[in-house]
């Protein structure tokens, strides 16, 4: 108990220690809201750093079962804040700096992350939506893999992800021609979880978190865990880590209460242990 | 013997468990801390009922290395005298097998200690480095030797002076660990693994282990001479006589140590 009540006061101590984002804790959600609406919330290296912090707290305090990243005003994330670089910078080393340790502090969540995807993402901002687990798409939303259009290529994970959500021919088609995708094509091609209306985009994207971060947390971490494992393993070396993580997933007190609530036909409680 | 005071230690169905115990701070390695640790594993050595010793850092890591509080007021004389580098001379002269389950931060002579047992059963969040250079000093408990005896001068070079982290894969690739489990079962494997070699006949592992370690330091004609002495040496067993008759009668054997 007493660890738990650490936990709590350092994730609500995460609210007040940001500049540009803004975050906090409800109903067992943590919102991650990009706050630089008048940079259409593009990224300058303190904002890379204060998301990877932010997604760090949140995997780490018991009370987060679940993390939304959205975007303050009109746009989700514009990508990178073209003032905030210049000409003679070596790119190879911002990525190295600044969006590949936010990029692995994302991938290394085992808490289901949503991307609320409320208005354009484009560039390192497409990329960001792309590394969450699912995308709620406002009906105003687009994507746009903007780096062709300024001779550069997709970066921040951005093609690793891309290809394996809607595939490789996709994938080179909307990095290559750089062209926006509307909210209705991304939900056609996979890329988009569900559109919302704007009218109930607050309400919907909450309680689709809040019906994720009731599910038993750990076997979400662990199904999130040996998906991706399976990518670099062979089928026999996967089904002896599948054996693994179904091990633990049985260890867990989620585990017990599933069963339980089955053969008392109730709904189950989960606590995300 | 003396209270133990930042260690645990107990023995379970063959098996002698040292569990580092300072969590707080990430199992930092002191020197009462060095000497209860090498204490309890000769001690672990002689005990018959031990088979073999499985070592483990209670809380978050294994260790994040050395208490650099302990060493910042040395001089080359005081360390000379206090000569602390002998406990961990002593390691490699325990006979049983060493299992190192290893997790989180395994870091300068926390990798030390890690290198000084005989298997490493690693956690998929572990990362090894030897900060040392860093401070301006270098390995001093036996890093510069044991890692380059493993993998080469190439890495050795590379990841002693640059202090880079070594992820569990990366050790793996370069045979320094022996398996990467999931962190949730890292006592569970680690035990399940340390259960197979302490059923094994106790002198053949030892002499096996003995032999091995002469294979990393002896010129080979010496070291297949030593193995030849200790293979003869099995045929003085009862778990020799056993093993055999049990394999020409097709049935399990019974070892019985002797």
């Amino acid at each position: 108990m007493l660890k738990k009540g650490s936990q709590n006061s350092q994730a609500d101590k995460g609210c007040s220690m940001y500049e540009t984002i803004k975050y906090r804790v409800e109903n067992g959600v943590a919102w991650l809201t990009l706050n630089r609406p008048d940079k259409l919330n593009a990224f300058t290296s303190q904002m890379n750093k204060e998301i990877q912090k932010a997604i760090k707290i949140s995997a780490g305090a018991d009370e987060v079962r679940a993390i939304i990243i959205t975007g303050e005003g009109r746009a989700f994330c514009s990508g990178q804040d073209l003032s905030d670089v210049d000409e003679g910078m070596n790119l190879g080393q911002k990525l190295r700096e600044d969006y590949g340790p936010m990029m692995e502090q994302i991938a290394n969540c085992e808490k289901p992350i949503i991307a609320g995807v409320n208005g354009v993402a484009a560039g390192a901002g497409f990329s960001l939506a792309l590394a969450c687990d699912f995308r709620l798409v406002s009906e105003k939303a687009s994507f746009l893999n903007a780096f062709v259009n300024i001779g550069l290529i997709p970066d921040s994970g951005n093609l690793y992800y891309l290809s394996r959500i809607v595939g490789h021919a996709k994938a080179l088609e909307l990095s290559l021609l750089g062209e926006k995708v509307t909210a209705g094509e991304a939900k056609n091609i996979g890329l988009a979880t569900k559109v919302i209306g704007v009218d109930e985009w607050n309400e919907q994207l909450k309680a689709f978190a809040e019906n994720i971060a009731n599910k038993p947390t750990k076997a979400i971490g662990l199904i999130k865990r040996y998906l991706e494992a399976s990518y670099h393993l062979s089928l026999e070396e996967y089904l002896k880590e599948e054996a693994e993580g179904q091990r633990i997933a049985g260890l867990t007190k989620d585990y017990a209460e599933g069963v339980t609530a089955f053969t008392e036909k109730r709904k189950a409680q989960f606590i995300g242990k | 013997m003396n209270a133990l005071q930042f260690i645990e230690t107990s023995i379970s169905d063959g098996i002698g468990y040292i569990s580092l115990n300072r969590p707080k701070q990430l199992n930092a390695l002191n020197r009462i801390m060095v000497r209860e640790i090498v204490s309890n594993m000769e001690e672990f050595d002689r005990d018959p009922q031990v088979k073999v010793i499985l070592l483990s850092g209670n809380g978050k890591a294994f260790s994040a290395g050395a208490d650099i509080d302990e060493m910042v007021n040395d001089d080359p004389i005081s360390m000379e005298l206090t000569n602390q580098f002998a406990d961990w001379d002593r390691i490699s002269l325990v006979k049983k097998p060493v299992i190192g389950a290893v997790k989180s931060f395994v870091f300068g002579g926390g990798f030390e200690l890690a290198l000084s047992c005989d298997f490493l059963i690693a956690a998929s969040d572990t990362q090894f480095s030897f900060p040392e250079v860093t401070l301006g000093v270098m390995p001093g408990a036996g890093g510069t030797q044991r890692l380059t005896k493993l993998v080469g001068k190439t890495k050795a070079l590379e990841w002693i002076l640059t202090a880079e982290r070594i992820k569990a894969k990366t050790a793996l690739q370069y045979g320094f660990i022996n398996k990467i489990v999931a962190p949730e079962l890292l006592m569970e494997e680690s035990v399940d693994f340390a259960r197979k070699i302490a059923k094994q006949p106790p002198l053949a592992v030892r002499l096996i282990k003995e032999s091995i370690n002469k294979a990393v330091d002896y010129p080979l004609n010496e070291g297949m001479q030593f193995e030849r002495k200790n293979f003869y040496i099995l045929f003085a067993s009862e778990d020799q006589k056993e093993g055999m008759k049990a394999f020409v009668e097709k049935r399990e054997p019974k070892f019985t140590g002797g």
